[in-house]
C-alpha cells in the first residue's frame, strides 16, 4: 500500500505533464475544428450545390471512418505520402480537428437553419451585403446557440484524445500506460488518469457553461417554456 | 402626384412558385410623396409583390426604375445600393434578436453608410425619439412588446434615408391596444411625405391615408384608383372594406 502511495507520488507530476500535451491536443483540435466547421456550416447552408454537395461528402466521411483508422491512415498514409514529418502531437491534433470540424459543421449548420430567417431578409432591405448580414447577425446568434452541443462535442473530443497514445504522443493515457506497466500498479494509475481527464472535462464544460450564461441575450428565459 | 417623374417604377413583375403563378405582371409607378395601398384577399400576392419590389424575392421577369434611372438587379453591387433606397418594414418586425433597440438601428448605419460609433449611435438616438422610443435604446427585442418592436423597426428602416418604405402588413401581427400606436407612427411618415406602398388590412389607414388603392387578386391588379373613385358600392375594393369593417365591429360608414 505504501509502496503505491509513493508510485503514485512519484508519478504524478508526469502524468499531470501529459495533461498540458492533452490540452494542447484538444485545444488545438477544437480550435481547429471551429474554424473549418463554422466555414464549412456556412457553405452548407448558403453555398451553391457543388460545394454543398463537397461539404457533405466531407462530413460523410469523417463522421463514418472511426478515428483510429484516421490516424494510422493519416499518420502512416496521407501525411507520410505527402511528405509532412510531423510529431505524433502535430498529427494528432491535425486528425482530431479535421473529424470534429465535420461534427461541428453539423453543430453550427443546425444552429444557423433555427435562426428565423426574417432576420436575414431585414439586413437585406437595409443594404447589407450576404456576407456582412452572415458575419455581424447570422454568427453571433448562432453561435451562442451552438455552445451547449459545442460543450458536449468538447467533452468527446477530450476523451478521443486518449487515442493519440497509439501514435506514441505523449500524452496523459499513453504516460499512464507506462507507468502502470512498468510498476504493475495498474488500479491506482488508472484511476490517476480518469480522475485528470474527468477533472479536465468538468473544468472544460463548467467554463463553457460559464461563457453561455455570460453571453446570452437579455431577455431570454434560460428555463425553457 | 403621379405626374411628375416617378421615383420608383416597376413594370410587369411576374413570379412563380412550383410553377404556381403567383404574380402574373405587376406594374407599379409611385410618385414622390405618394402613398399606395395593396388590398385584397390573402393569397393574392400583395406580400410576395412588395418583397419582389426590393428584390428580397427575385422576379422571374420585371424590370426596375428608381428616379428613371433604370436598376439591374442582376448585379448584387447594384441590388445593395437599390435596397438601401427602398426600406421595408415586415408584419414580424424582424429585429436583429442579439443587439439593442439601438444596434440594430447603428449597425446597417456602421456596416452599410460607414458611419463611425458617434455619428451612428448620434442618428439612430434622433430615428428612436421620433418613434418615442428614447428610454427604450439599451433594451434588447425580447424585452420589447410587438408595437415597440415595430417602431423600432421603422426607426432602422428610416436611418437609411430610403427614398420609398416598402410596409407588408406592419399591424397584422400587433394586438388591437398596440396597433395605434404603430398607426400614429405611420401617419406622421405621410405627413412628412414619406412615398410608401403599404398592404394592410386596416381600414382607417386605407381610408385617410391613400393617394391610391391597389386591389390585388390572383395575381393580378384587379381594381386601382382613389379611395374616393374604388371605395363607392359595387366594387370589390368597397365589398372587401365592407368585409373588414364588419370583422373589426365598425360597420360600414
Amino acid at each position: 500500500m505504501l509502496e503505491a502511495v509513493s508510485i503514485i507520488k512519484g508519478a504524478l507530476p508526469y502524468l499531470l505533464a501529459g495533461s498540458l500535451i492533452t490540452a494542447g491536443i484538444v485545444i488545438g483540435a477544437m480550435a481547429l475544428g471551429l474554424v473549418l466547421g463554422l466555414s464549412m456550416a456556412v457553405g452548407q447552408v448558403y453555398g451553391g450545390n457543388a460545394l454543398k454537395r463537397a461539404l457533405g461528402t466531407y462530413v460523410w466521411f469523417f463522421q463514418g471512418v472511426p478515428i483510429l483508422v484516421l490516424l494510422f491512415l493519416f499518420y502512416f498514409g496521407v501525411f507520410h505520402y505527402m511528405g509532412l514529418n510531423l510529431s505524433a502531437v502535430a498529427a494528432v491534433t491535425i486528425v482530431l480537428g479535421m473529424t470534429t470540424a465535420a461534427y461541428q459543421a453539423n453543430i453550427f449548420r443546425g444552429a444557423i437553419l433555427a435562426l428565423p430567417q426574417g432576420q436575414f431578409k431585414a439586413a437585406s432591405t437595409l443594404g447589407m451585403s450576404d456576407i456582412q448580414t452572415i458575419l455581424t447577425i447570422i454568427l453571433p446568434q448562432a453561435l451562442r446557440l451552438s455552445i451547449p452541443a459545442w460543450s458536449n462535442e468538447f467533452s468527446i473530443v477530450l476523451k478521443d484524445s486518449a487515442l493519440a497514445f497509439v501514435l506514441g504522443a505523449p500524452e496523459i493515457m499513453a504516460r499512464a500506460k507506462f507507468v502502470a506497466s512498468r510498476t504493475y500498479q495498474h488500479l491506482p494509475i488508472y484511476i490517476i488518469a480518469g480522475l485528470i481527464y474527468f477533472i479536465l472535462t468538468w473544468a472544460g464544460v463548467r467554463a463553457l457553461a460559464k461563457l453561455e450564461k455570460t453571453v446570452r441575450i437579455p431577455g431570454y428565459s434560460n428555463k425553457g417554456m | 402626384m403621379t405626374r411628375q417623374n416617378p421615383i420608383l417604377r416597376v413594370e410587369n413583375i411576374t413570379k412563380s412558385f412550383g410553377g404556381e403563378p403567383i404574380l402574373k405582371g405587376v406594374n407599379l409607378s409611385l410618385g414622390k410623396g405618394e402613398i399606395k395601398i395593396l388590398i385584397g384577399p390573402s393569397g393574392g400576392g400583395k406580400s410576395t409583390f412588395l418583397q419582389c419590389m426590393n428584390c428580397l424575392i427575385s422576379p422571374d421577369s420585371g424590370k426596375y426604375w428608381l428616379e428613371e434611372k433604370p436598376v439591374d438587379i442582376t448585379s448584387k453591387k447594384v441590388l445593395y445600393h437599390y435596397r438601401q433606397q427602398v426600406g421595408m418594414i415586415f408584419q414580424d418586425f424582424n429585429l436583429f434578436d442579439h443587439l439593442t433597440a439601438l444596434d440594430n438601428v447603428t449597425l446597417a448605419l456602421r456596416k452599410v453608410k460607414g458611419m463611425d460609433k458617434k455619428a451612428a449611435a448620434r442618428r439612430a438616438m434622433t430615428e428612436l425619439s421620433q418613434v418615442g422610443l428614447e428610454d427604450k435604446i439599451r433594451l434588447y427585442p425580447a424585452e420589447l412588446s410587438g408595437g415597440q418592436k415595430q417602431r423600432v423597426a421603422i426607426a432602422r428602416a428610416l436611418a437609411m434615408d430610403p427614398k420609398v418604405l416598402l410596409l407588408d402588413e406592419p399591424t397584422s401581427a400587433l394586438d388591437p391596444d398596440l396597433t395605434g400606436e404603430v398607426i400614429d407612427v405611420i401617419r406622421n411618415l405621410a405627413k412628412k411625405g414619406m412615398t410608401m406602398v403599404m398592404a394592410t388590412h386596416q381600414i382607417s389607414l386605407i381610408r385617410t391615408l391613400a393617394d391610391e388603392i391597389l386591389f390585388m387578386e390572383a395575381g393580378f391588379v384587379v381594381e386601382q384608383g382613389s379611395p374616393k373613385a374604388l371605395l363607392v358600392p359595387g366594387t370589390r375594393s368597397q365589398g372587401f372594406c365592407d368585409k373588414l369593417n364588419s370583422l373589426s365591429g365598425e360597420g360600414p360608414e
